[in-house]
């Protein structure tokens, strides 16, 4: 299971953050924190496992995560889930969030994070890997977007052609 | 008017969107709280406005910004809006969440949407926050979109199984075979979600799940998709432990997959963890040698694997991990430190001690050399100090480790000092000297007040000396050192330790010295105390005082008594005579029960009822006997225990993730032995050498390499002498050998307080491999209102069920018809049971419609042959019709969209239209269908009934009291009552029964009278007044339509007499 994942940048500013466990709004800007402070430090050219301990309840729980220009990305799982395999998930969000967003920037995370939410959705679902197809992945984040662009342009129609609130 | 449209417009286009608010966000650098502040206002404004878009807008903000706590859906048919709800839902939404009640329907309505990613979006959103309630509700509308035409939804659907099954395990085993036959579904993706599901099932209780080996050795040689394969080697690497036959079968293909050239890095170290913990010493411990450091790291993950079933074949490498302690990343470091953990032995513990201690001298950061301290004492403490055998050599380490500066871990070695001093008896001396010095030299620790952690040391090392203050060269010096004044720095549980000793030691001075002619020195003590204890006195902590402020005072006395010239010293040390033996947590339990004292006997005889019996109290007191007191008791206290432990069991049966007690693992209760029966094993040994001053640890590694040398002189010299005697008798000698683990003796042993073992472990207890029994079925849950069915018509054209293949040749069985009506807790759920096929239907009323009326049947497959061309046809009678496609004739079928393979199950929905809805009435139907075998197809008839009850006309609707009021003075209802006799239930079972079983809801209850109300999908108000007495039930009931009253009240007393 994965139990949370976390984008940050390098100064330590959340840019996502999906807990799949139910944490305090304290306690997650805590373990946010405590997680840049625990990765920041690492050096480049070392390995990208990271016992978490007690971060996120129980020692079965490790850190891995992956460092872009000015993006980390964290995720955290237990024991079930294979070290190698969830780097080369984070390896494919990105490279999705790469081709959704064309050239993706942390200003992308920043101004469309309910797409990134969405993004999400489709690779990852309530802790569990759900597709790691890329291909497949960005099939039908297009297709709901199509659909939702679609709605919007009738839904501002019937809205303009009467205001239902008065 | 128009004003007011032109400005509600205007407003709505200075209204912030998501793009505007992080803008905002980005602009007001200084002030960023404040401004997020007033963003919420304006949201707060937002929602409160009609209009849906502005709404949307809002909680898309609000998502962002993560503040609120409950919100309701945006209840709209639009898929942005859905999707911006249940994203904020997943974001916000928990377990405490109270809104998650509301939210049931407007789920199951979006999980029944037409709209695929409606559907989708709504399993993503419940992943997050699937509730046991949620999950109880909708196991069986997931268990349907399992099965769902589209991949995308039943790849969703099986993931979010798992979150079910945590939430609701009794799902689990009626969900299991479809979760099964999804492993072989033809979409990968599907495939995937099976397998990850079943993966993390297997996890908790991998037993359940060894049936399913050969299916996944198949997925294993077939699967592509590196994902899979994982996840698969993963599984089998928890199950071959329980079925060695796999491991030699796994070794093949998983060899294989490893010189497979296309698939990446991945899959082969997977391989390889897992064939490690297979194999019988393969050398692939190659792995650590690659300098690529994830593959180091992994290989140092796979070596602790290897270490719990082949130590040997670790302790070989044993520089190489020490090597790694001189990486520079701490990760590869940390699981380095792990394996040493498990590769220690009597024999080369000091030397990885030793390299351990001196990396802690070169460490850099705290958390690190924090987590080096806390495996130093982990490694030497492991199994009640198995492998030490020397402690003076571990006392030096520990106070070696006292100079660490900074750490967090004082406390840990102060106990680890306190217990090898408390249970090593021939290490008393040695470690009071020692901490004598640690006391004398309390300044160089305390010296930095910021980090002083290691301060915690002093209160062992006061403890011990004053404790073991007899093994003191010079008890004065240590007492002046424990009462400097610098000793008021020290945290408050520490000085209470130190006065508490100091009078320990006062205690010993004065022996020594009283011994002495000269009485003027003791009186200089007992000054000393007098002197140094009102600044403790003075203390803020109140323990301190109050032990001063009594030491204090007792010194005062005794001096009053030393200036008479009386002998005091015995009688102050007798205040402190007597050993603290250490307790096993357990110990308790084995102190016998005092002789007479029975402890269920009443102390205070409970209130007798009658005043009668008033004079039994004086009989049971004189009556208690110690004949009865311990013989039985124990008994009684056993019988007591198995009983709660039953309970206990039980218990844990339903929590998923217990396993059951293994038959041994309790212990019996022991015969009764006395107090010093406490298990503390004691054994005096040997006692070293005595270093002199400030010990170094290192020096104790040679001292130990001679004693060593030393005994196996000894042994050898032993041996010859055997020999020598034997050489005469018997030719035949054996070798000694090289020395192994038994060998070496060790110089001191400790105590061992015997602890039980841990009782029990947890996995998910649920047996998947059990048929279904039928009360396991999933609630259909009929009460609550649900979306209009699609209509049969639309049905065929959406669900084209996936062809398969059918596989299994069929019998020819003639089906039976075996009608009846279900007679367990869902009445109106009617089975019927035939040898080719098995439906349930489930009779609804149409809320929009008032009158129709859904009636969803399941089908299920129950011969090994494959069902097809199914048509479901009834014959309409006046009052109800089923409803058919447009142009199709009276009396045609309707097809069932879809075809049936073995053991599948589905469901279709149909839709009748009613009449008049206050009588009862039953519809004789027909279901013909294809039975294909390989070779040949029959076609069968099955006949059928449906009972449409007046209580599937009724709607649960909930009412105010007080519009529940103004409805009966109405008067327009007719009245009719009923009484059950027998019923003895508890009430609230009893409201519980109607409700769930006749859709009705609780208006009001006062004690054992309750209203309740229900409106059937015509609209006739049914109003019942419950009341209960002594097991008669009396129901008065008010509604506007007499005859669908009387109906409903027979269904009622139906319900309960078949109960």
């Amino acid at each position: 299971m994965i139990k949370a994942i976390l984008i940050f940048n390098n100064h330590g500013k959340p840019r996502l953050s999906k807990f799949y466990e139910h944490y305090s709004e304290d306690t997650e800007q805590q373990i946010i924190r405590e997680t840049f402070h625990l990765v920041s430090k690492r050096d480049e050219n070392v390995c990208n496992f990271l016992e978490g301990g007690m971060l996120i309840g129980g020692s079965d729980n490790k850190l891995i995560y992956r460092h872009y220009a000015t993006l980390y990305f964290v995720f955290c799982v237990d024991s079930s889930e294979s070290e190698l395999g969830i780097l080369d998930l984070i390896q494919v969000f990105v490279e999705t969030l790469d081709k959704c967003f064309e050239n993706v920037c942390e200003l992308d995370l920043i101004f469309h994070v309910d797409k990134v939410h969405n993004i999400l959705a489709e690779m990852v679902m309530g802790g569990m890997v759900l597709e790691t197809n890329m291909n497949e992945i960005i099939t039908q984040v297009d297709a709901q977007n199509k659909m939702e662009k679609s709605e919007v342009r009738i839904f501002d129609h019937e809205n303009s052609q009467s205001p239902s609130y008065i | 008017m128009a004003l007011k449209i032109v400005k509600g417009s205007i407003d709505r286009m200075f209204d912030k969107n998501l793009q505007d608010l992080v803008r905002g966000i980005r602009n007001h650098k200084e002030d960023e709280a404040k401004y997020i502040s007033t963003c919420i206002d304006e949201i707060k404004q937002e929602l409160k406005q009609d209009n849906i878009a502005v709404k949307a807008n809002a909680v898309c903000k609000l998502t962002y910004v993560r503040s609120l706590s409950t919100l309701p859906f945006s209840c709209n048919t639009l898929f942005c809006c859905t999707r911006i709800g249940y994203l904020a839902a997943s974001q916000c939404f928990h377990e405490s969440t109270d809104v998650i009640m509301l939210t049931t329907n407007q789920i199951r309505k979006d999980l029944s949407s037409p709209n695929q990613y409606d559907t989708g979006v709504a399993l993503t959103g419940l992943s997050c926050f699937v509730t046991p309630d949620l999950a109880r509700d909708l196991a069986n509308d997931i268990m349907t979109l399992m099965s769902h035409t589209k991949p995308y939804i039943r790849k969703k659907a099986v993931l979010i199984m798992y979150k079910v099954f945590l939430k609701y395990p009794e799902s689990l085993r009626p969900a299991f075979p479809r979760l099964k036959e999804k492993l072989e579904d033809p979409d990968p993706g599907v495939q995937s979600a099976a397998v990850n599901v079943i993966c993390e099932l297997a996890r908790r209780n991998p037993k359940n799940y060894l049936s399913l080996a050969p299916l996944f050795f198949k997925l294993m040689t077939s699967s592509t998709n590196n994902w899979v394969l994982i996840k698969i080697i993963k599984l089998f690497g928890a199950l071959t432990p329980l079925e060695p036959r796999l491991g030699k079968k796994l070794i093949e293909p998983l060899t294989n997959l490893i010189h497979s050239s296309d698939s990446e890095l991945i899959v082969p170290l997977s391989c390889i963890a897992v064939l490690i913990s297979l194999s019988s010493g393969m050398p692939n411990h190659s792995a650590s040698h690659v300098v690529c450091v994830i593959v180091k790291y992994l290989g140092l993950l796979a070596m602790s694997k290897i270490l719990k079933t082949h130590p040997k074949s670790v302790q070989s490498h044993k520089d190489l991990i020490l090597q790694c302690l001189d990486d520079k990343d701490e990760s590869i470091r940390l699981r380095a430190l792990d394996l040493l953990y498990g590769m220690v032995s009597k024999k080369n513990l000091m030397e990885i001690v030793k390299k351990l201690m001196l990396h802690v001298d070169k460490a850099e950061g705290t958390t690190y050399r924090d987590e080096l301290l806390t495996k130093i004492i982990d490694i030497c403490s492991q199994s009640n100090y198995q492998y030490i055998t020397n402690f003076e050599w571990y006392i030096s380490i520990l106070v070696e480790l006292t100079r660490l500066e900074g750490t967090r871990h004082g406390h840990l070695i102060a106990s680890q000092m306190l217990d090898v001093a408390i249970r090593v008896k021939a290490i008393r001396a040695f470690a009071v000297a020692q901490m004598a010095t640690l006391l004398d030299n309390a300044h160089l620790l305390t010296g930095n007040t910021q980090r002083n952690g290691i301060c915690e040391v002093l209160y062992a090392a006061a403890w011990i000396c004053g404790e073991f203050s007899e093994h003191l060269e010079n008890p004065l010096q240590t007492l002046e050192a424990m009462l400097r004044p610098k000793v008021a720095t020290l945290p408050g549980h520490i000085q209470a330790v130190y006065v508490q000793n100091a009078a320990k030691l006062f205690a010993t001075v004065l022996r020594s010295q009283e011994g002495n002619t000269d009485s003027t020195t003791a009186q200089e003590t007992s000054q000393l105390m007098i002197d140094r204890l009102p600044l403790f006195v003075q203390s803020a902590n109140l323990e301190v005082q109050e032990r001063a402020s009594c030491i204090l005072q007792l010194v005062k006395y005794i001096q009053k008594l030393q200036q008479k010239d009386v002998e005091v010293a015995e009688e102050v040390s007798a205040l402190f005579a007597g050993e603290l033996n250490p307790v096993a947590p357990k110990a308790q339990k084995k102190v016998p029960v005092p002789e007479g004292l029975d402890l269920d006997a009443w102390i205070n005889e409970p209130p007798s009822e009658s005043e009668s019996e008033d004079e039994k109290p004086k009989a049971i007191f004189t009556k208690e006997e110690p004949k009865h007191s311990r013989p039985r008791h124990t008994e009684v206290d056993e019988k007591e225990l198995a009983r709660r432990r039953e309970a206990r069991k039980q218990e844990q049966a339903n929590n998923p993730f217990y396993i059951k007690a293994s038959p041994s693992s309790q212990k019996v209760y022991q015969e009764t032995p006395g107090v010093e029966h406490i298990p503390v094993v004691q054994i005096d040994l040997s006692v070293p050498l005595k270093v002199p001053g400030l010990p170094m640890s290192d020096q104790y590694v040679k001292l130990e390499e001679e004693r060593r040398q030393k005994e196996r002189a000894e042994k050898k010299k032993k041996e010859k002498k055997k020999r020598k005697e034997k050489r005469s008798g018997r030719g035949k000698k054996h070798d000694s050998g090289p020395e192994s683990e038994e060998d070496i003796t060790p110089a001191h042993m400790v105590d061992i307080v015997t602890e039980e073992m841990p009782e029990v472990g947890r996995i998910l207890h649920v047996c998947v491999c059990r048929p279904l029994a039928d009360s396991e079925k999933l609630p259909v849950r009929s009460h609550r209102p649900t979306e209009a069915p699609k209509s049969p018509a639309e049905d065929g054209d959406t669900e084209s069920a996936a062809p398969q293949e059918p596989k299994k040749k069929s019998s020819k069985e003639k089906k039976e018809k075996k009608k009846d009506k279900d007679k367990d807790r869902k009445v109106r759920l009617k089975e019927k049971h035939f040898q080719h096929l098995n439906m349930v239907c489930d009779i609804q009323g149409n809320l929009q419609d008032g009158s129709q009326v859904v009636v969803s049947v399941i089908f299920e497959n129950k011969c090994n042959s494959f069902l097809k061309s199914m048509e479901f046809n009834v014959l309409d009678s006046l009052n109800s019709k089923l409803q058919r496609p447009e142009g199709a004739g009276p009396h045609d079928g309707l097809t069932v969209p879809f075809q049936l393979p073995p053991g599948v199950s589905n469901e279709a929905r149909f839709v009748f239209t009613v009449q008049s809805i206050v009588m009862p009435q039953k519809l004789k139907g027909t279901l013909t269908f294809i039975v294909k075998n390989e070779d040949s197809s029959t076609h069968e008839k099955l006949d059928f009934k449906l009972h449409f009850t007046c209580t599937s006309y009724l709607i649960t609707t909930p009412c105010y009291s007080d519009a529940f009021a103004k409805l009966l003075e109405s008067g327009d209802l007719k009245g009719s009552s009923v009484r059950l006799e027998g019923v003895n239930m508890p009430f609230h079972h009893l409201l519980a029964r109607i409700c769930f079983h006749h859709h009705f809801s609780v208006v009001e209850r006062i004690d054992s009278c309750a209203s309740m109300y229900s409106r059937s999908i015509q609209g006739h108000h049914v109003c019942l007044l419950v009341k209960t007495a002594d097991q008669t039930v009396s129901i008065d009931a008010k509604c506007d339509e007499p005859s669908l009253l009387g109906n409903v009240l027979d269904e009622i007393k139906q319900t309960f007499s078949q109960c």
